[in-house]
């Protein structure tokens, strides 16, 4: 947060347009990242999976993303080319999303897997590169990284898979990372553990991380910096450790609507939605 | 209510069609029909496929006023004219009937064979199939056996082996094509009834103690529907032409009664000298095969979710 | 452990049930010898994370799964098997996913009547709205289908469902986890209101502490397949617990910790 941010996006938009009609999924978007965790909070509809895929160029037809400004480390990267984007997403700019079983190939063990992703980003003998693979399973806490090596993804368990997931997008050592929702499909208690990675790697290699997320409670205990979306707008900015004093009442609802072990057991606070935050 | 009249006042039936809020069961049935018809009909390709189904069901209708003979009529002075001469718009065949005539009238024979298989085949096959598939067990293993073998002989020989049992003619014949048509169906029910049978929904039905036959017709059926249509459509190319080819073996409908399999099976005599005898009727084939082809793949689109994300 | 259960004034008794499942040829327990009682007007809450068997002790309850040793008692009597239309009209289930609970072409009019003619009730028409109107849902709902409603909307529908036919029991499966947090305060809101007014007795199972926490006075924390330890809210609320695992699960929904 010293130097110049990481990442600058303003007034990010993403467009529809269907024979129904044109939908606005995020309608003028703007924030900084640095070296430092940022969470995007909101309820389903609120475009932050659509925020965090848009940085990546990664929304399909129809959808249509726009911004007045998309800077990566002093890279535009509206302007590049879909190649060099390529390049860019594996080697600078990663993301993990909710469910592994998605985003691993599941005809192909693990070890194979993490081997070529290895090879395609350095040269690199085969042997070197297992070795190297061993110690990345290592580093997101794997116990018995051998027998991980050698497994299939439908034999992981969902926390052992996003941990292997994790390990996998850090290869390339990038520097900034998106997760989206990457431990909602998980345990409370696996929940914890491989955000105790995350955080370890964040702080290890110095990285940028957008963590999305629909649970504030985690977020604002996790996160250095919360940006609560509301139907594709952020409708407030704060400090993680400031939560408690926000201002908004769409944030302030999010809060307050939440069971609390220990709290009253009158009914809870519902959420009255204004047409004017929107 | 007031809710509804206004709708109607404002924009009548399209409004009514359309509306998202529908006030009764019959609204909500007419407005999802509505709605997958115009997907429908947004395809060309299954506009094509709709026309020509059309047009085959006019032309059977109103044979007596298309054709332009009676279909029987022999004058062997004017045997196998060419297209086009004398006023035979596609000539005569090798007893001076005219062709055109046979065609129309042809149309009605083939309409009552895919009419008939429709019916029977597809629905013996969705009983049999969701019935396997729910109860499991012993029933699953005997019926799905008994589909197999029915499945293990091609369809023409089979078809063929009732009918010899039979006797030849046109009724004997739908009901050999028929009994040899239901175990795919029965195959594709019983697939999708083992997709659906672990539902939540099907879990809820019974938790609301609602029998098993109250199950596979209320809940399991709806869901097999649409596999099973898609599949009849797509059938219906296979049907005409088992049809067509017991026709053409003898074995189906019989002289002097015209049909198409036996049309050109009495053409191909003629072949090599008088092409348009076995031609015309072939061609006749294939555009009602084609268009039963076309609106069965974009039933597909419509009807199958699953199969809407290319 | 909770202690022997006095199965005497219990409106739900379980004692000692074990379910296995054969997958494959492999014998699979997915619940091992877990009893626990719950009294009249009581709401009763399992907890555990996956794995730990508490959705299948309620679907053994409503016999959807295999049972394999032990018992279930429902104001002192064993059950019918397989369940009969009289344990439909005592006991109904709402479901985790409302996506998948509700059939995708009945609309909300068919889901709702279709008890009503299983059960012979007179008055459907009547009923029907009512039932929308109890849950809160505008009576422009009754003629979609679920496809048109949210998730918030399909799970009001499953509690309709559930209480059209006036149970005494209603069996509720994770009824939230797929939903936004302040559509949660909804339904859980209506839930509580619901009991109140119809007199219920429920048995929640849930992942989130909190959740149990505000919806259930009694609770039994559950770990692969068996019973951790039985807890009254206020041990919850003062962190008087004895097992390890209560306290891990009781400090992870506190969320991060750095």
């Amino acid at each position: 947060m010293t130097d110049e941010p990481l990442l600058e996006v303003e007034n990010l938009r993403v467009r529809f347009e269907t024979s129904r009609g044109v939908t606005e999924a995020v309608r003028g978007v703007s924030f900084q990242v640095g070296r430092e965790r940022v969470g995007i909070v909101g309820e389903s509809g609120s475009g932050k999976s659509m925020t965090g895929r848009s940085i990546l160029r990664l929304i399909r037809p129809p959808g249509v993303a726009t911004a007045d400004r998309l800077m990566f480390s002093g890279i535009d990267l509206q302007a590049l080319s879909e190649r060099r984007m390529r390049a860019m997403r594996g080697r600078r700019i990663a993301m993990v999303m909710q469910d592994p079983k998605y985003s691993l190939n599941p005809v192909m063990r693990i070890g194979s897997q993490l081997v070529e992703a290895l090879k395609v980003h350095e040269r690199i003998s085969k042997s070197k590169a297992r070795e190297r693979a061993l110690q990345m399973l290592a580093d997101v806490q794997i116990r018995d990284p051998e027998r991980v090596l050698s497994a299939y993804p439908h034999e992981l368990s969902g926390g052992m898979g996003q941990r292997v997931m994790i390990a996998m997008m850090l290869i390339p050592s990038p520097d900034l990372l998106i997760a989206d929702e990457p431990t909602s499909a998980l345990d409370v208690t696996v929940q914890l553990e491989v955000l105790r990675i995350l955080d370890g790697l964040v702080k290890d290699r110095g990285m940028g991380l957008i963590f999305i997320s629909h649970d504030l409670r985690l977020v604002s205990t996790f996160c250095d910096r919360v940006l609560v979306m509301y139907l594709g707008k952020i409708v407030e900015e704060i400090d993680a450790s400031r939560l408690q004093d926000a201002e908004h009442p769409y944030t302030r609802g999010l809060l307050e609507c939440l069971p609390a072990i220990g709290g009253s057991h009158e009914p809870l606070k519902v959420l009255k939605r204004d047409e004017a935050w929107a | 209510m007031s809710d509804m009249t206004h709708s109607e006042r404002s924009g009548g039936l399209k409004a009514w069609l359309t509306s998202d809020t529908p006030a009764s069961r019959f609204q909500a049935r007419a407005i999802n029909i509505w709605f997958a018809w115009r997907d429908l009909l947004r395809n060309p390709l299954a506009v094509i496929g709709i026309v020509i189904i059309a047009a085959l069901i006019l032309m059977a209708v109103f044979a007596p006023l298309i054709a332009t003979d009676p279909p029987n009529r022999q004058d062997l002075a004017a045997r196998l004219l060419a297209p086009g001469v004398d006023g035979h718009l596609l000539g005569t065949d090798e007893l001076g009937r005219d062709i055109w005539s046979r065609i129309v009238y042809g149309s009605r024979v083939t309409l009552q064979v895919v009419a008939l298989v429709a019916l029977t085949a597809p629905i013996f096959g969705l009983v049999v199939g969701t019935v396997a598939g729910t109860l499991g067990g012993w029933t699953d293993r005997v019926l799905m056996r008994i589909t197999d073998i029915f499945l293990a002989f091609p369809r023409l020989i089979l078809a063929l082996a009732f009918v010899a049992a039979l006797g030849p003619g046109i009724v004997n014949a739908i009901f050999a094509i028929a009994l040899t048509a239901w175990p795919p169906y029965a195959r594709v029910a019983r697939a999708e009834t083992l997709t659906v049978r672990r539902a939540d929904y099907i879990a809820a039905a019974r938790l609301q103690g609602a029998g098993t036959l109250r199950i596979i017709t209320g809940h399991i059926m709806p869901m097999c529907l649409s596999s099973v249509i898609i599949r009849v459509t797509l059938d219906m190319a296979g049907i005409i032409l088992t049809a067509a080819g017991l026709g053409f073996l003898g074995l189906g409908a019989q002289p002097p009664l015209a049909e198409w399999g036996a049309m050109i099976s009495t053409g191909r005599q003629y072949l090599l000298s008088h092409w348009w005898v076995a031609t015309m009727p072939g061609l006749a084939i294939l555009i009602v095969s084609l268009g039963f082809n076309l609106l069965g793949d974009s039933l597909r689109d419509v009807l199958d979710p699953r199969g809407g994300q290319k | 452990m909770s202690g022997p259960q006095s199965a005497g004034n219990a409106k739900i008794a379980v004692s000692d049930l074990s379910v296995t499942f054969t997958q494959g040829r492999r014998p699979v327990r997915a619940v091992k010898g877990v009893s626990f009682s719950v009294k009249p007007l009581e709401s009763f809450g399992l907890v555990g994370e996956s794995g730990s068997g508490k959705s299948t002790v309620l679907r053994a309850i409503c016999g959807l799964a295999p049972v394999s040793g032990g018992e279930i008692r429902i104001d002192g009597a064993a059950m019918a098997e397989p369940r009969d239309k009289a344990f439909a009209r005592r006991v109904q289930m709402v479901f985790q996913d409302p996506y998948g609970s509700l059939h995708p072409r009945h609309t909300i009019d068919r889901v709702l009547s279709e008890p009503l003619a299983i059960h012979r009730f007179s008055d459907r028409e009547d009923r029907i709205v009512q039932a929308l109107k109890d849950v809160g849902l505008d009576a422009r709902f009754r003629f979609r289908l679920p496809h048109q409603l949210s998730g918030g909307q399909r799970q009001r529908v499953a509690i309709a469902r559930a209480l059209i036919v006036e149970p005494e029991i209603l069996l509720l499966d994770e009824p939230t986890s797929a939903l936004d947090a302040s559509i949660q305060a909804e339904v859980l809101n209506l839930l509580t209101r619901l009991r109140e007014e119809r007199n219920l007795t429920f048995v929640m199972v849930s992942h989130d502490l909190a959740v149990i926490d505000h919806m259930c006075e009694r609770l039994l924390v559950m770990r692969g397949g068996e019973a951790v330890e039985a807890l009254e809210r206020s041990a919850l609320a003062d962190h008087a617990v004895s097992s390890d695992y209560t306290r891990t699960l009781l400090t992870a929904s506190e969320g991060y910790v750095r």
